[in-house]
């Protein structure tokens, strides 16, 4: 990567003049927002051990009969790929492809992370067909505190690209624009980082044998 | 190679070992290759390193001088991170053996 | 059944009614207390009518994104709230003096005004009070124009207010949680309590909260991003350190009490069970939560007191702090510590011994750095020359008072003598003997000496220091008495008594507490007589303390820019150095035009659709719910499709006022220290040789 990086995730580089140096500061206090937020989902991640326990789940439905792995599988390597394309349109904006690439690139990672929240929307619906909903057990409301969680924050971000969409094709790619999109990178790869966790912990730690 | 092509090829290979450290975790826990303690330290080990390649190729944070302030971030983050949420494990976890 | 436009609001609602269907003394009070939000808010409304004032109100002030502006309105939010914490005050150590086996207060009135007065206090008074004077002083004292964030100021001063006015509409309609400052359920769950109130709290607290995430993301930035040119890390004043680290706070201990608010109104809502009594919750949980954002939090209240003082004590001992790198180490340490002691909030809960012991540990390690910072200011001031003002009778009466709080809350810190005193008034002398000599003097001293760089006149030195004396003695007499009433075991929080032995100790403090009251009508006094007094307190030439930051080298109150050319930066206690050096007050080479954030409406868009939101959730109108968050995020969202977002100050204008200011501090006669309150003091200082030769960095 050439010199001059200001700050975490992929620069625009010193070629995009006002718009790589104004997004130092604007980045960097993204970067501490999305901080303070893995720190409210490590609280909810500690609050969900904590009543993963026969306890906390009073008797009720367990994991085992409520979790499908197969569609988790599917949704996991969904998030993994929109990050992947994600990175691509941020590629194509510090190469400067145009509003066309960039705009392409992005409609298919806010296609994949509808994609996403579609198939947990049904693992949801089964959930509660078994019974496993939060006015049941303390386990079951730490589980919706946190999965949910996750997807009200991809639901924002898939939000957040229909609106970088617009803004392109109506401000075109001004400096402010392309910070945007850079601080939206971050959030969508922070998401999928948040989602490693969630899987691990919840989902596998839920059906280990 | 062009700066073009090594940061897409960055991406491609975050991808890549991402979707390896997947697979591995859901096979074993798919097919019952491991059981108890050990498979839960294997899930954590593997997420953990998943974290890393995530932080590493896609959020492009790295060791080198320019960018120390966010690492320092992280490193902060993860200290009162490590503090509160084992925090709350240790203390719900004692309270619950004495409950 | 709700109903469907009104929710669960209704008639029996409003405090006046319920009054006058029973004219109880607790429902007169209480309607009094209503009353009085109701006149004050139309008082105002026709005062800005009758003299015209909208217009001016809103554009210079309501839509401002200048961070001085904004400064100034948090403290007048934090001055509004004191003064109704304080009544509040008064009220429960009235009805403790005539409390043995009665008083006038039913139980859950009282329970009410605890509740709602630590509420206050803790995140209306002295949470808007730092957030304004940081927001004041901080980018003064880097060399900065701005915030980072301006417009994201605006938006977080508009969410405080938010929290502030749900407080307040809570005496008007419905009643307040009687859950106590911290809101422990399953007290307060849906079973105990179905009432609005702990609704009321959850949604002001998580509302101001989110205000208060984002101050902290915005002086981090401002810190690390925004210092002027040659202003190293190490060459920050002491209170730039102190901002750090409460943003670190804000940023991180935040979080833990917005995942415990919300999980709390998930069970009050939602019928989930994350702390009720049955399936599987676990309240505990909630108190581990609520303490992980607590302990940090009141750290994050002192540590920017720290600073002021450390501004203060220099200033006006007429010398460099003592131990600068001492000062910045004990402040981190303090800092990171904050996060690893919270469990001594709740050692009786039944963990292990062992769990107690590791963090009782902790707890008694934070005395140490403390005790760092004591010893340096108190080395500070030695063989100084000290000058006694208003701020320095405030800082003598912190050292006493202060290191009182602090032994006793090595006490506390002791697993075995907490399971003796906790929650006891022990408890109570403790925290309000940290918080007032702490807190609220670190703010009222800090207030009293940075007032004349916000408004170009000092505040009247007489009523201050009687204020400030009235504050000591008050403090003293209301709070020591209760240390002995704990130790005889009296609860805290209990509306009577029946042991006659506690009663002259109760009057005792009931004296107290009418001396507080008068320190308040001081401060007010003050205020008064100061403006009515203004030309004659006059300093606007910017320097009235013989100051040592960057804020004193301009002119007060400064303009809108801040600094005609942003100052090199060579030093420590920079202006103190241009000033021996003959380097202040010179004419720059050249002024540049300088860039500035247009004023904007959001902040105030997003105040009034939050506070419909908050009030929505408390009483169920799910539609006006919708509509206000909807509202709300359309606007943000509308806001980012504006383009046109600063302005240019154009080189010729900044320079004609610049060069204007520089001749009135040409003619102006300069005064020495010994006259620093005298009229002749305009804002010019003699610079005076230290009482002993500093050595250069």
């Amino acid at each position: 990567m050439s010199g001059g990086n200001l700050h975490p995730g992929l620069n625009l580089g010193d070629h995009h003049g006002k718009a790589h140096s104004g997004a130092e500061a604007v980045v960097f206090g993204f970067w501490i927002f999305l901080m303070s937020d893995v720190v409210i989902f490590g609280l909810v991640f500690a609050s969900y051990l904590t009543a993963a326990n026969p306890m906390g789940m009073a008797g009720g439905t367990g994991p085992a009969e409520a979790f499908d792995l197969g569609s988790v599988f599917a949704q996991t390597v969904i998030l993994l790929a929109s990050s992947l394309t994600f990175g691509f349109a941020t590629l194509a904006l510090r190469h400067e492809d145009g509003r066309r690439a960039i705009a392409r690139w992005l409609a298919v990672s806010l296609f994949l992370g509808l994609g996403f929240l579609t198939l947990e929307m049904r693992d949801f619906a089964h959930m509660i067909e078994v019974g496993a909903v939060p006015q049941r057990s303390g386990y079951w409301s730490a589980f919706w505190g946190l999965v949910p969680l996750h997807g009200l924050h991809l639901a924002a971000g898939c939000l957040w690209i229909v609106v970088m969409l617009a803004q392109m094709a109506t401000l075109g790619l001004v400096p402010a624009v392309k910070t945007r999109l850079l601080r939206l990178g971050l959030f969508w790869h922070c998401l999928d980082l948040i989602w490693v966790a969630v899987f691990s912990i919840v989902y596998l730690g839920g059906l280990m044998p | 190679m062009t700066d073009r092509q090594r940061e897409t090829r960055m991406y491609l290979v975050g991808f890549g070992l991402a979707l390896t450290l997947t697979l591995v975790p859901f096979a074993l826990v798919h097919w019952g290759l491991m059981q108890g303690r050990t498979l839960a330290i294997t899930i954590a080990v593997l997420a953990v390193a998943q974290i890393a390649v995530h932080l590493r190729f896609f959020l492009h944070i790295d060791l080198s001088r320019q960018k120390r302030e966010d690492l320092q971030l992280i490193l902060f983050t993860v200290l009162l991170l490590a503090i509160m949420a084992f925090g709350t494990l240790w203390i719900m976890g004692n309270l619950a053996t004495r409950m | 059944m709700t109903d469907p436009i009104f929710g669960r609001l209704d008639l029996s609602s409003f405090a006046f009614v319920r009054a006058f269907d029973n004219p109880t003394v607790s429902e007169l009070i209480g309607a009094g207390a209503a009353m009085a939000v109701v006149l004050g808010g139309l008082a105002v409304l026709v005062i800005l009518t009758w003299f015209r004032l909208w217009a001016p109100l809103l554009r210079v002030w309501l839509t401002s994104v200048d961070h001085k502006r904004i400064g100034i309105m948090y403290c007048v939010l934090a001055l509004v709230m004191l003064t109704r914490g304080v009544i509040e005050g008064v009220l429960m150590r009235t009805q403790q003096a005539f409390g043995l086996h009665g008083g006038f207060l039913t139980p859950d009135h009282f329970s009410e005004l605890f509740s709602t007065h630590g509420t206050i206090m803790i995140f209306f008074v002295a949470m808007p009070f730092i957030a304004g004077v940081i927001n004041y002083v901080l980018p003064l004292q880097i060399g900065a124009r701005d915030m980072a964030f301006p417009v994201m100021n605006q938006i977080s001063l508009g969410l405080t207010a938010t929290g502030a006015a749900l407080v307040m509409l809570s005496l008007v309609v419905g009643e307040f949680s009687t859950g106590g400052w911290a809101n422990y359920p399953p007290y307060t769950g849906a079973d105990f309590q179905p009432g609005p109130g702990p609704d009321y709290w959850i949604w002001s607290i998580v509302l101001a909260g989110i205000g208060t995430t984002l101050s902290g993301i915005n002086f981090a930035v401002t810190i690390y991003k925004g210092r002027a040119p040659g202003m190293s890390f190490l060459r920050m004043p002491i209170f730039c350190w102190t901002v750090i680290c409460a943003s670190i706070i804000m940023i991180f201990a935040l979080p833990p009490l917005t995942v415990a608010a919300l999980m709390l109104a998930a069970d009050r809502y939602l019928d989930f069970h994350f702390f009720t009594n049955d399936l599987g919750g676990n309240m505990m949980n909630y108190v581990n939560l609520f303490w992980l954002f607590g302990h940090p939090e009141v750290y994050l209240l002192i540590i920017p007191c720290y600073g002021m003082f450390s501004e203060i004590v220099p200033t006006f001992s007429g010398k460099r702090i003592y131990g600068y790198m001492s000062m910045v180490y004990a402040t981190m340490a303090i800092a990171v510590l904050s996060f690893c002691v919270w469990l001594h909030h709740f050692f009786t809960m039944g963990q292990s011994a062992n769990v107690n012991a590791a963090f009782g540990i902790a707890s008694m390690a934070i005395a140490i750095p403390t005790g760092v910072k004591i010893y340096n200011w108190v080395a500070t001031i030695f063989r100084g020359r000290i000058r006694m003002t208003v701020p320095m009778i405030y800082v003598v009466g912190f050292f006493y008072l202060f290191t009182v709080g602090g032994l006793t809350g090595v006490m506390l810190a002791n697993p075995v003598i907490s399971y003796q005193v906790h929650n006891t008034l022990f408890l109570v002398a403790h925290f309000h003997n940290v918080i007032i000599p702490g807190v609220l003097f670190g703010l009222l001293a800090a207030y009293h000496y940075w007032f004349p760089k916000a408004f170009g006149f000092r505040l009247h030195e007489g009523w201050g220091r009687r204020a400030a004396l009235l504050w000591i003695a008050g403090f003293s007499f209301t709070f020591l008495p209760l240390y002995w009433l704990g130790l005889q075991g009296m609860p805290r929080r209990s509306v009577t008594f029946s042991d006659p032995s506690f009663q002259p100790f109760m009057w005792l403090a009931f004296f107290g507490a009418a001396l507080i009251l008068s320190a308040l009508t001081c401060i007010c006094i003050q205020l008064w007589v100061s403006i009515r007094q203004r030309d004659r307190l006059a300093a606007p030439l910017g320097d009235p303390w013989n100051g040592r930051s960057l804020e004193w080298s301009i002119p007060s109150p400064p303009p809108a820019y801040n600094f005609a050319v942003i100052p090199q930066v060579t030093q420590r206690d920079e202006f103190t150095d241009a000033k021996a050096t003959g380097r202040a007050y010179a004419e720059p080479e050249a002024y540049e035009d300088i860039e500035m954030p247009n004023n904007t409406a959001i902040g105030l868009i997003v105040c009034v659709c939050a506070t419909a939101l908050g009030l929505a959730l408390v009483f169920w109108i799910w539609w006006l719910a919708a509509l206000s968050f909807c509202a709300m995020v359309a606007a943000l969202i509308g806001r980012t499709f504006h383009t046109e977002t600063t302005h240019i100050i154009p080189a010729a204008e900044i320079a004609a006022d610049h060069r204007a200011w520089l001749a009135r501090v040409g003619v102006a006669g300069a005064v020495n220290r010994l006259d620093e309150t005298h009229e002749r003091n305009a804002g010019l200082a003699i610079p005076e040789r230290p009482a002993r030769a500093e050595p250069a960095e």
